[in-house]
């Protein structure tokens, strides 16, 4: 099969700080973000003939355009929910690959801690996505109108499966915290926790305590995809896509997938992560960190079986204590501290890291980092990249 | 009941599209069905325009047995919406015939209702024109 195996690379990454009230369009965020990527490549508005964005956005790419100036712009597409950072770093790199532009820009703007941003949401033209219709007629009725609440149902079927003890994913967070504590842009710099805040932290959906759910951010992201021939002449080595894949299969939600057999299988993942690790030529044991969906801690197990890092059912020992997933362990997992250690933008932060990881400029840099995972979307539609040297 | 609504404040209704109108009109009338494929016979929820093992558009509906077992569980401790008072439980229904379905539980206390636990369906009127299908516990 041909893929983009090594055809693509990303040259520019920008990423805002994490606030609460920034006070800013998301159109303004998402053009500051485009334009220290920009900057960080070596490259302008000019240079961009290819965008692709995230469905929900409201700074869309005709917005973009305009207001950054960008008059060749001749590839444009989106995608949604939280499998987006990698997907759409994936279809920025197809169009790439194919010829159909030479350098694309990625890019997401929340106004999610000031702004009224809730799950699902609509669409611009105001109706609701068929996805949404299934929320809003068998979810909402019965109140069940959160993420937190969704993912909790996932979580407590997983702990009655495997066997799961309450405070079982509380080292997962404690690492994110402790993570984000050494990263200067976090929204948790010199703030770790241990797990005596965790074990205090109130329920909010049981089994999840707070401190098992990312906070809302107001944030933006954007990166830039161009050929291995243009990079060579940027600022920074590029940072190869090696595998890239999205994952949806019957009965993928966001943030649910219950009217399958297996609830807590993530089978969206599976196939995503079957894809890319064929995609790359690697296996799991070749990865030397992992930038993991840690929008909810139970989705962090759940991921590194699905991806085949361990076994069904011992995601939890596997991340046991947080030794192996620890900056310096097996498997060092969201060393800027993701979601929860880092701040929430839906995932971009992830990508950005492994980014940092590969060129070798990341705060906790982990040795010999020349092949990382990134996952997005877990508990809906996925998304994933291989990124290497 | 498990959920205490506040009846000054909107109570969420299910949002129905034609996909959806028969098991929502079913539920009015106190029956709880699902959608049966007219060829292969089927069953699928929630709705959908196609049977995904035989593609067929060909839609029945078919009577539940209405009993089943509780496959998961959340207890909201801060309430999402303003007609709905926390705490409460969100339970997802495994019903006999293999089924899935996101309820709420009547007649017991949030903390004793478990994973594995015997139900059967009964019907909530919340206002004149708006049943929703919850669950009892079968001793
Ligand atoms: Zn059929």
């Amino acid at each position: 099969m041909k893929s983009i195996k090594n055809k693509v690379a990303i040259v520019g990454i920008g990423l805002s700080g994490f606030s609460k009230d920034c006070k800013k369009t998301e159109l303004r965020m998402a053009c500051e973000a485009i334009k220290d990527a920009l900057d960080d490549a070596g490259l302008t508005p000019r240079d961009i003939d290819g965008m692709i964005k995230q469905t929900d956005d409201s700074a869309d790419e005709h917005a973009i355009t305009s207001a950054m100036g960008m008059p060749n712009l001749t590839f444009y597409g989106e995608t949604r929910w939280a499998g987006a950072p990698c997907g759409m770093v994936m279809q920025a790199a197809t169009g790439v690959a194919a010829g159909a532009c030479h350098t694309a820009v990625i890019y997401r703007a929340v106004n999610g801690g000031s702004g009224l941003r809730s799950t699902p949401s609509m669409r611009s033209s105001g109706q609701l996505s068929t996805a949404d219709l299934l929320h809003w007629a068998f979810h909402s009725p019965f109140g069940l109108m959160t993420e937190q609440g969704a993912v909790a149902m996932l979580a407590e079927r997983y702990m009655y499966e495997y066997d799961i003890k309450k405070d079982q994913f509380g080292p997962i967070t404690v690492t994110c915290r402790q993570n984000g504590a050494k990263n200067p842009n976090s929204a948790y710099f010199k703030k770790p926790i241990t797990m005596k805040d965790y074990k205090e932290s109130k329920m909010v959906t049981d089994p999840l305590r707070a401190l098992d759910c990312y906070e809302k951010f107001d944030a933006a992201a954007a990166f830039i995809v161009t050929t291995p021939e243009r990079a060579k002449y940027l600022n920074h080595p590029p940072v190869m896509i090696l595998g890239a894949a999205q994952g949806s299969v019957p009965e993928t939600e966001n943030m649910c997938g219950y009217y399958r057999d297996d609830v807590t299988g993530l089978p969206e993942m599976a196939v995503m992560g079957k894809r890319l690790f064929k995609m790359a030529g690697v296996k799991p044991k070749d990865i030397k960190f992992a930038q993991l969906d840690d929008a909810y801690t139970p989705l962090v197990p759940m991921q590194l079986e699905a991806l085949g890092f361990c076994k069904k059912g011992k995601g939890v020992n596997f991340c046991g204590d947080g030794k192996k997933i620890k900056a310096g362990g097996r498997l060092p997992v969201n060393t800027a501290g993701g979601s929860l250690g880092e701040g929430h933008i839906h995932g971009m932060n992830h990508v950005i890291e492994a980014v940092h990881q590969i060129r070798g400029t990341a705060t906790l840099q982990v040795k010999n980092a020349k092949i990382g995972l990134v996952a997005t979307g877990a508990g809906g539609p996925a998304g994933g990249l291989i990124l290497g040297r | 009941m498990t959920v205490n609504y506040n009846k000054n404040e909107m109570i969420p209704a299910p949002v129905v599209d034609p996909d959806s109108k028969a098991f929502w009109d079913a539920v009015q009338n106190q029956e709880l069905v699902f959608q049966k494929c007219g060829d292969c016979g089927r069953l699928r929820h929630p709705p959908r325009p196609v049977c995904p093992k035989c593609r067929s558009l060909n839609i029945e509906w078919e009577p539940s047995s209405g009993k089943g077992t509780i496959y998961s569980k959340t207890i909201y401790r801060k309430s999402p919406h303003p007609g709905m008072k926390a705490p409460f439980t969100v339970v997802l229904v495994e019903l006999d015939e293999g089924l899935k379905l996101i309820s709420n539980m009547v007649d017991i206390k949030n903390d004793d209702i478990k994973i594995g636990m015997q139900v059967e369906v009964v019907f909530d009127n919340l206002t004149d024109d708006l049943n929703l299908p919850k669950f009892r516990k079968v001793d």
